[in-house]
């Protein structure tokens, strides 16, 4: 149908389009992120070829070995500002990120090249990668394996043969061997020497306590003593056990031949893993990637946090987002069963109901000065002038913790819970109510029996809601518990297992940390993706499971509704 | 029912004992269940509720007058005790705790006291020349407790009192001593008695300017300490200054040992540059005053003259460079005092503040960077003849006809105005007033400045930014779902874009920060080339689309035009970058950002306004949208096809009959959404560069509120007026958002009970 433009111009029609392109763009932008976060989140833990290349740069030439991160556009003024000579004609020339590993070597682990640069582009299957402790990746050819300094198998060549297969399953067995010591030693310092450390400080405390008590009877403090000192003859035990461990660990090293030709040695104690990524195929590689996948999710961090796993801040969102959950429940459903079922309806009822609601709209960092200063400072102050003199002058519960933390995040997220629950209670109809009561039921019988259960998926979807914002919440945090690294996670083996007061790991302030207050920030930059993602696919999770369990319940209490 | 049936019906008897006795409980379990629900639900109002009146207490502080009462000490008020140690006071001191007071008499002796009871704790007499006499004090610094002697014969003494604190017993013990910087032996500044007498200095490096009448003598002394005997060598040296053509009552010599300043007859003030080329002159004579001048001293830091006249009228003058680049002693501020000639002044240890006492004994306090009178008090009956602040301005001592009296003072937060906190505040070293937020330094006579203005600016700044990319996508696209989409796809949307609501602000401030701001800086023409081409292409497509023929356009069903859209969207953006670097080489000489910074002179931050804007206004939308969206879905449907049945369009009908029945609705959507702009901290913290710089340039970061928050708390010192003020700023933002709310809420409410009968 043929239209002229003034006339498809009158109709309206533009305005209808353009609203249809903002939908559209919003749409856009959702998936745009969402994919955005997921492909470079998941994208890291895919091992990537390594390449050999010649660089030329500044009339000088070097190897260059190293994964390419990421290629971007650059204007040519840009480079010419920055001095690089561009040949005249050239608007834009594409710029290089490579990952090049081996910090301890050259001192930074990426480098940007122009592409026209790196030449002779080569992926030879010797070359190695190895994750360590320390200084990042080492990228490299494989050169030797020493025990005690003594040469086991050695390979000087670049081309894949039966020696550098040998020489590789003999690094291999090597490092198994010293994860397996690492793991023995990890177990020995974090569980039991963790313990009586712990002990120990609980008997140090002990002691204060009676001294401030002005006990003056020898016996306690005598048993104190002898207990102290059997704890530190266990710890002496353990300490020499340790050494051995320690020593039979470092027993094994091994050379490597890096980009700039010269040899490295590196112990194999240090070599979280070392694999030959050149030469994996898609079987080995995927194996590989869930192998790190697993290792995200379940390990302790390392290096700052650049690198290793985020259990510790999963496990510390979870517990603190449960604690929450727990304290917040019962307090939103009282208050809105109080507001809806048992207050006189009137203006005071409607104040508050408005600002309950708009509590919900009050930005979350006031929560956080709140909790800092009622919580932590007029709250904790007291608990550790009341309970714990013995500890003072470091504050027990007036700093900030996991208990302040859980509680600052349920009173942000209360309102969430009446709103709901209250609109749950208000669709329920009056004659459901009255037949309870006509029956002879008292007002407790039926709001048990009968309003509870029928209000049940608006209070689940509210609990949820509350979860969800919780898990994602930042700001208050920051001031009332969350620490970029915690040395023992808040659950623990130790008496009295549940620890309040201690500082947690979070998920979402491990991503403003690792980004934002990491000395390598370029290293640790995909691990933030991936913590990201993480984070949204719990969210997601907890919302959509929300919207699951409000419309099960709904179907199942839809015969009452009328 | 029939008949068998009722016959069937067993004896039941419901007045058993048990049966009342389950009664019972039931009805007190209801009691219970009624009390506890009634308990619990109240104290979780209350809770909730506290959070108001825990900001407004951790508040109130700040804007609380001081107060002075005499020093209570064991419940009892200290009376005013005799001199210790008779003579007539030229110095009164106090040390740290205020429990010791030192006096300087004429006889050259030095008590120190108890400053409760007036015992003596220890009296020493200087060791002077016979018949040499005192003729002048000069303080040197309060804070660092040095003062200078000036004697009759023209030498002069530097003095530091100490304190040193042992614990015999287990019971605190302050010894008093005193300690000579430059040596106990009488410094030879001039061949006169000096009657004038300044003194600067730290370390090894010391000038003394000395005097009287109009001749004025310059001695610098430097300490070298000799490494092999470990003794410390004094080297002197000693010039005549220029003649001066007033005749000088006071001086003053400033930190740096540059600045001479010299109070003279007939209320003038003479800056003497020492350190000018060409040996030491005179830039400026003013006439700081019309009667004469009473009161001449520096305030903390040494940068700032506090000069009182015999009308009692107290004026601030600090060095200003001026535009040729030398330095004008200016008069910044007046504060205002009840026109009675001054009697005592102190100033304050640690703070800029000062204490004045007037011929009626009225007491007043000042801070000088809040221009604030904090206190009025009359203490007693007609002048004093000394004052002195205790360094923690806890406390005041009094001088008056032969007696001392010790009052307590309580002035936790004098630095806090109105004017401070809101309003253009000359700071020391600036060259205007400005507003400026910087709390803390590293230097303890550092000016503290306090000034709201740049961060509630650089809040509004950033919601402004979001709101201008929020308010239209989120409207458009919500007047779109709601009105033109089919049913069938906005249940898919909705959900969506409400989705982006559950994302946490740390993940947009994430990418916003590392890869928005990073991306923009190197691909800003291929974004605004995105923004003109995204619309221009939608348009093209959807007439390029109407001149299609019937049979292709009703393939797609009434509102899924939107689905045809999002390739478009797609394919613009990619074609908008396409052609953004040719743009940039024929428009920008090949790169925007630099042509920005250098052609057009604006300052290109990476994390800058636009990146907040977009980062914030993608956490925005889903708000907006979805209240937006329900308030048009609730329009009923009545109305908007009684329009379209009297023939007007549906674009018509949308915006005549369903827009301004939905626009309250529309508006309180835009306040939530302007209030949860306002408040967000992780998406600001992380996408700015949180300078607290008032500028609108949209290429430059701010610091909002909620990140100042963020950033200082931690940091701040408990009960501190810099902790205060973080609470006034949580205070100020909890009263923003919340009465924001609470007006789109009862518009909201308005709406629909206006509705809701039709």
């Amino acid at each position: 149908m043929r239209i002229s433009l003034s006339e498809w111009t009158r109709s309206g029609s533009p305005w209808v389009w353009l609203n249809a392109g903002a939908v559209a763009i919003s749409v856009i932008m959702v998936i745009g992120l969402l994919g955005l976060i997921a492909v470079r989140g998941l994208g890291h833990f895919w091992p990537a070829d390594v390449v050999r290349a010649t660089y030329s740069h500044a009339g000088q030439q070097s190897v260059l070995i190293g994964e390419l991160v990421e290629s971007e556009m650059v204007p040519a003024s840009q480079l010419r500002d920055s001095g690089i000579e561009v040949p005249e004609g050239i608007d834009h020339m594409q710029r290089d990120l490579f990952k090049v590993g081996n910090r301890d070597v050259t001192g930074a682990d990426f480098v940007w090249a122009i592409d026209a640069h790196v030449t002779a582009r080569s992926y030879p299957e010797t070359l190695f990668v190895a994750e360590r402790e320390e200084w990042g990746n080492l990228y490299g050819y494989l050169r030797s394996v020493k025990q005690q300094g003594e040469l086991v198998a050695q390979y000087n060549g670049y081309e894949p043969s039966a020696d550098s297969t040998a020489l590789w399953n003999e690094l291999q067995r090597r490092i198994e061997r010293a994860r397996d010591l690492h793991d023995q030693i990890q177990n020995i310092q974090k569980g039991e020497i963790g313990a009586i450390n712990y002990e120990i400080e609980r008997l140090r405390l002990k002691q204060r306590s009676l001294e401030l008590q002005n006990v003056t009877d020898p016996a306690p403090y005598a048993d104190i003593e002898a207990r102290r000192a059997e704890l530190n003859a266990e710890y002496e035990v353990l300490q020499s056990q340790l050494l051995e461990l320690n020593t039979a660990m470092n027993r094994d090293s091994f050379t490597a031949e890096v980009a700039n030709g010269s040899i490295v040695e590196i112990q194999v104690a240090k070599v979280v893993r070392a694999f030959l990524p050149n030469a994996m195929g898609p079987l080995d590689k995927i194996g590989h990637y869930a192998g790190k996948i697993w290792e995200f999710v379940s390990d302790d961090p390392r290096e700052a946090n650049t690198e290793g796993g985020i259990f510790p801040a999963i496990y510390g969102t979870v517990l603190m987002v449960l604690l929450m959950s727990v304290m917040v429940t019962p307090f939103g459903v009282v208050a809105a069963v109080y507001l809806r079922e048992y207050a006189k309806q009137g203006f005071l009822t409607r104040v508050i109901r408005i600002a309950v609601n708009n509590l919900a709209g009050v930005p979350s960092i006031v929560y956080g000065v709140f909790g800092l200063g009622f919580f932590v400072y007029f709250l904790g102050g007291h608990i550790d002038d009341l309970f714990f003199p013995e500890a003072k002058p470091s504050p027990t519960f007036g700093t900030g913790g996991l208990m302040w933390a859980s509680l600052t995040l349920a009173l942000l997220t209360v309102p969430v819970v009446i709103v709901a629950t209250e609109e749950g209670l208000s669709r329920i109809p009056r004659a459901v109510r009255e037949g309870s009561l006509a029956l002879g039921a008292t007002k407790a019988e039926t709001l048990w029996k009968v309003v509870l259960p029928m209000a049940s998926p608006a209070i689940m979807t509210g609990v949820i809601l509350a979860i969800a914002r919780a898990a994602g919440e930042v700001a208050p945090l920051m001031l009332v518990g969350v620490v970029k690294l915690a040395p023992s996670l808040p659950l623990d083996m130790n008496y009295p297992y549940l620890h309040l007061d201690q500082k947690f790991m979070h998920l979402g302030f491990h991503i403003y940390d690792v980004g934002f207050q990491s000395p390598n920030v370029e290293a640790a930059r995909p691990l933030v993706y991936a913590t990201a993602l993480l984070l949204v696919v719990v969210i997601a999770l907890l919302n959509f499971s929300a919207i699951a369990i409000r419309n099960h319940l709904r179907e199942k209490y839809k015969a009452l509704e009328m | 029912m029939s008949q068998e049936a009722t016959a069937n019906v067993p004896d039941l008897d419901f007045d058993t004992s048990s049966a009342r006795r389950h009664r019972k409980v039931r009805a007190i379990k209801d009691r219970i269940a009624t009390l506890g629900i009634g308990i619990g639900g109240i104290s979780v109002i209350i809770a909730i509720l506290l959070i108001f009146f825990y900001l407004l207490y951790e508040v109130l502080p700040l804007f609380r007058s001081a107060e002075v009462e005499p020093w209570q000490q064991n419940g009892t008020a200290v009376a005013p005790y005799e001199l210790p140690g008779g003579g007539k006071t030229l110095y009164l001191a106090m040390e740290e705790q205020a429990e010791i007071g030192l006096r300087l008499t004429d006889n050259a002796s030095l008590v120190f006291f108890d400053t409760r009871s007036g015992d003596v704790v220890s009296e020493q007499t200087l060791d002077l020349p016979e018949g040499v006499g005192i003729r002048s004090v000069a303080s040197i610094s309060d804070a660092r407790r040095l003062f200078a002697l000036g004697l009759s014969d023209g030498t002069a003494l530097v003095l530091r009192h100490d304190y040193k604190a042992s614990y015999p017993e287990g019971k605190r013990v302050l010894t008093p001593e005193i300690a000579y910087p430059l040596g106990q032996a009488p410094i030879a500044v001039g061949d006169r008695p000096l009657d004038l007498l300044a003194a600067n200095g730290d370390g090894d490096s010391w000038r003394l300017v000395g005097g009287s009448g109009g001749v004025l003598t310059q001695t610098d002394v430097e300490l070298t300490e000799n490494f092999l005997t470990g003794e410390v060598e004094t080297e002197f040296d000693s010039q005549l200054l220029p003649n001066q053509s007033v005749k000088p009552t006071k001086l003053l010599l400033m930190p740096g040992k540059r600045w001479l300043l010299i109070a003279a007859q007939g209320g003038k003030l003479v800056v003497e540059d020492l350190q000018a080329s060409g040996g030491a002159s005179t830039t400026q004579v003013l006439t700081a005053t019309t009667g004469e001048i009473r009161q001449f001293e520096l305030l903390l830091g040494g940068s700032s003259l506090m000069l009182a006249d015999d009308k009692g009228l107290v004026s601030q003058w600090f060095l200003v460079r001026n535009d040729q680049g030398s330095w004008d002693l200016t008069r910044i501020r007046e504060f205002e005092d009840g026109g009675e000639a001054l009697t005592g002044f102190a100033i304050e240890h640690r703070r800029k503040g000062f204490a004045t006492v007037d011929s009626e004994g009225t007491l007043r306090l000042f801070n000088t960077t809040a221009d604030r009178n904090v206190l009025t008090e009359k203490v007693v009956d007609g002048g004093v003849d000394h004052i002195a602040y205790a360094p923690r301005s806890n406390a005041l001592l009094l001088e008056k006809d032969g007696d001392l009296q010790f009052w307590a003072v309580h002035n936790e937060h004098p630095e806090i105005s109105w004017s401070a906190l809101w309003s253009k505040v000359w700071y020391e070293g600036y060259e205007e007033p400005e507003y400026i937020w910087q709390s803390s330094a590293a230097n303890n006579d550092f000016e503290p400045k306090y000034s709201l203005t740049p961060l509630a600016f650089g809040t509004l700044k950033a919601a402004f930014y979001a709101m201008l990319l929020a308010t239209p996508l989120a409207i458009c696209g919500a007047i779109y779902t709601a009105y033109f989409m089919a049913p069938g796809l906005r249940r898919k949307v909705k959900p969506m874009i409400e989705l982006m609501e559950a994302l946490p602000t740390v993940i947009l401030g994430f990418l916003a920060g590392l890869w928005l701001a990073p991306f923009m800086e190197l691909n800003l023409a291929g974004i605004f080339v995105t923004l003109i081409m995204l619309p221009l292409s939608i348009l093209t497509f959807a007439f390029i689309w109407a001149q299609m023929p019937n049979r292709i356009r009703f393939l797609l069903p009434d509102g899924w035009d939107v689905t045809l859209l999002v390739p478009v969207a797609i394919l613009a953006t990619m074609f908008s970058f396409a052609i953004a670097g040719p743009i940039e080489n024929l428009l920008f000489g090949g790169d925007m950002r630099f042509w920005i910074s250098n052609e057009l002179g604006i300052s290109y931050d990476q994390r800058n306004a636009m990146v907040v804007g977009i980062a914030m206004g993608f956490a925005v939308i889903p708000t907006i949208f979805s209240i937006t969206e329900d308030a048009i879905f609730a329009v009923p449907k009545s109305l908007s096809y009684g329009s379209l049945a009297l023939g007007a369009t549906p674009w018509q009908t949308l915006v005549r009959v369903v827009m301004p029945t939905a626009s309250p609705g529309i508006f309180s959507a835009v306040m939530i959404g302007m209030g949860r702009a306002v408040g967000e901290t992780m998406i600001v913290l992380m996408a700015t560069g949180n300078t607290p710089i008032m500028d609108v340039n949209i290429f430059e970061g701010m610091r909002t509120l909620a990140a100042n928050i963020a950033v200082e708390m931690p940091e701040s010192e408990v009960g501190s007026t810099h902790f205060r003020i973080l609470f006034l700023a949580a205070f100020v933002l909890f009263m923003f958002t919340f009465v924001v709310n609470t007006l789109a809420e009862s518009i909201r409410q308005h709406l629909r009970q206006k509705y809701g009968s039709l």
